[in-house]
């Protein structure tokens, strides 16, 4: 087993810092936050109750009729704990309302308007409080692809984009989030019943290791495969690395001038704050 | 032989592209210095415009003589410093380069050699090589700069020594990576590997001035520290916060190490040359 174990404290600085410091640079000083009463989510918000102050965090909670009634409750639980402002907002009016034109629709396509509604509105509370998306992908799913382009994908700043989902689990433990939602089933919650692992074919502590070998360690399947794990597991791992591929760019441009966005344009993101 | 001093690390954030605001904040720290006592102030590497401008390198150029840089030239015959600039040479070629300032003149200007062009780094797409590393004369003694990348090359940090350089001026903008496990990030622990090793094989004092900081999520990770000629830690900033670090540094120091250590002394200069020589004829 690989150790993915981390410092805590220096990881927890350096994220707290960076929601600071990205933040308040852009000229802002307030994020909001979806929470969906899951590790990412939660941890998300505890490192920018920490950065900005509970009164600059506000978490909104976004149920679908068919959620978990656990969902609301342990994001209820977060905002609690740390007393920063929240908002709930029952997006089933406006699914419903579209998926009534499309019947047929499966769950998938329901699971991704579902994401891109709630997209929708952090960015509209974000413009109406002067304040931030703070970003709640992990590592790991950003890696698969296992999230909504422009829906659960979409924010302003990031802070746990670069952590495997062990990693958050280990960071959440340490900053306080109740064990109570570190220890429950990572669910995307979009249909009843569903769980990551399951949709996955995996659990996350498997894939991490292979993700962290292959990503970050830079191991080709070969030397995987030599280092004991299965084949086909490695193998279908890339593919869903790859195949997600355009999930983590801005869309293609047809290039015609000297200069396109992000091919031979290239400021940084933080140009001029 | 020798004599005492002091010296002073700014741990800074400079603003990405801002030559105005990092101007201002360079004459503060001169001032907090001053009034510390400090004789010479290390600022990191492009501390006058942040580290990873791509696109932005020419809007921020200067020459040695621009007029942008009077301020602190001026200020230069209070305390001398070590500045980081993007620098437009002749040609228009763009220099990630560094220059030591001390009495209202420009003493030494070091263009980076190694510029780093992997993983997060990108300097050759922007920026022209420099062709010297070179020793140069102040009034603490012989130092050279070495910036960042140049001491992951210890052919540059070998021919600052034997060029006699007694200090390594190391502005540095080191962004965190490697996962913090134990400690800080893996890289920081390898610089901090190499200032101890290199101080003690030199027999040098290595002034290393990091920064700290973000820039589009790069965590830059502070730790500035002064290493002497026996390999001790003198002095060794926070990290990831800002901090004027201070070491008064007694340079009779690099006597008694390279007395008990005199490496440098034995050091085989001909045979370094025609080995080397060698291998060049041999791979040409």
């Amino acid at each position: 087993m690989t150790d993915l174990s981390l410092n805590a404290d220096i990881v927890r600085e350096v994220l707290v810092g960076f929601i600071e410091d990205e933040v308040t640079k852009a000229g802002f000083y307030r994020v909001v936050v979806g929470l969906s009463g899951g590790v990412d989510s939660s941890l998300s918000a505890y490192l920018a109750a920490e950065a900005l102050g509970p009164n600059n965090v506000w978490g909104i909670l976004m149920p679908y009729k068919t959620s978990s009634p656990e969902s609301v409750e342990h994001a209820r639980l977060v905002v609690d704990r740390l007393k920063i402002n929240a908002m709930q907002i029952d997006i089933t009016p406006q699914i419903d309302a579209y998926f009534d034109c499309f019947p047929e629709a499966d769950h998938v396509r329901r699971g991704n308007k579902m994401a891109r509604e709630r997209m929708t509105i952090l960015f509209d509370q974000s413009a109406a409080l002067h304040a931030l998306v703070l970003g709640t992908s992990n590592k790991t799913e950003l890696m698969l692809g296992y999230g909504t382009l422009y829906g659960d994908m979409a924010s302003a700043i990031n802070p746990i984009g670069d952590l495997f989902k062990t990693q958050v689990r280990h960071l959440a433990r340490h900053v306080g989030v109740p064990e109570v939602i570190v220890q429950k089933k990572p669910s995307a919650d979009l249909w009843v019943g569903q769980t990551d692992e399951e949709e996955l074919g995996f659990t996350y502590e498997q894939v991490d290791q292979a993700l962290y070998l292959m990503i970050d360690k830079r191991y080709e399947i070969a030397n995987l495969v030599a280092c004991g794990f299965d084949e086909r597991f490695v193998r279908g791992v890339f593919a869903k690395v790859q195949a997600s591929q355009y999930k983590r760019r801005l869309p293609l441009i047809a290039k015609v001038s000297h200069r396109t966005i992000d091919r031979d344009f290239r400021y940084p993101r933080d140009w001029g704050i | 032989m020798g004599r005492s001093f002091k010296i002073a690390l700014a741990q800074i954030q400079p603003a990405l592209g801002d030559l105005e605001r990092n101007l201002s904040l360079h004459e503060k720290l001169c001032e907090e210095a001053i009034a510390e006592g400090a004789d010479l102030l290390v600022f990191p590497e492009l501390s006058l415009t942040g580290y990873f401008l791509k696109d932005l390198v020419p809007s921020v150029a200067l020459t040695p003589e621009s007029p942008a840089l009077t301020p602190l030239k001026e200020l230069s015959r209070r305390i001398a410093m070590t500045i980081g600039f993007i620098e437009e040479a002749p040609g228009h070629f763009f220099h990630n380069a560094a220059l030591f300032l001390e009495g209202g003149e420009v003493r030494h200007l070091h263009r980076k050699v190694y510029l780093p062009t992997y993983g997060i780094f990108d300097e050759q797409r922007y920026l022209a090589e420099g062709d010297r590393v070179r020793a140069f004369e102040t009034s603490f003694g012989r130092m050279a700069i070495l910036l960042c990348e140049d001491m992951w090359h210890p052919s540059a940090a070998y021919i600052a020594a034997v060029d006699g350089a007694e200090f390594f001026l190391v502005p540095s903008a080191s962004p965190g990576r490697g996962t913090p496990q134990k400690g800080i990030f893996a890289n920081a622990k390898a610089w901090e590997l190499i200032n101890r090793a290199y101080a003690q094989l030199f027999t040098v004092y290595i002034i290393y001035a990091n920064r700290i900081g973000y820039e589009d999520g790069a965590c830059f990770w502070g730790g500035s520290e002064v290493i002497g000629p026996s390999g001790e830690c003198l002095a060794k900033a926070e990290y990831l916060h800002d901090s004027l670090l201070l070491a008064v540094i007694d340079s009779s120091e690099i006597r008694r190490a390279r007395t008990m250590n005199p490496m440098l002394r034995d050091e085989k200069l001909d045979l370094t040359l025609r080995e080397l020589q060698k291998i060049q004829e041999r791979r040409s």
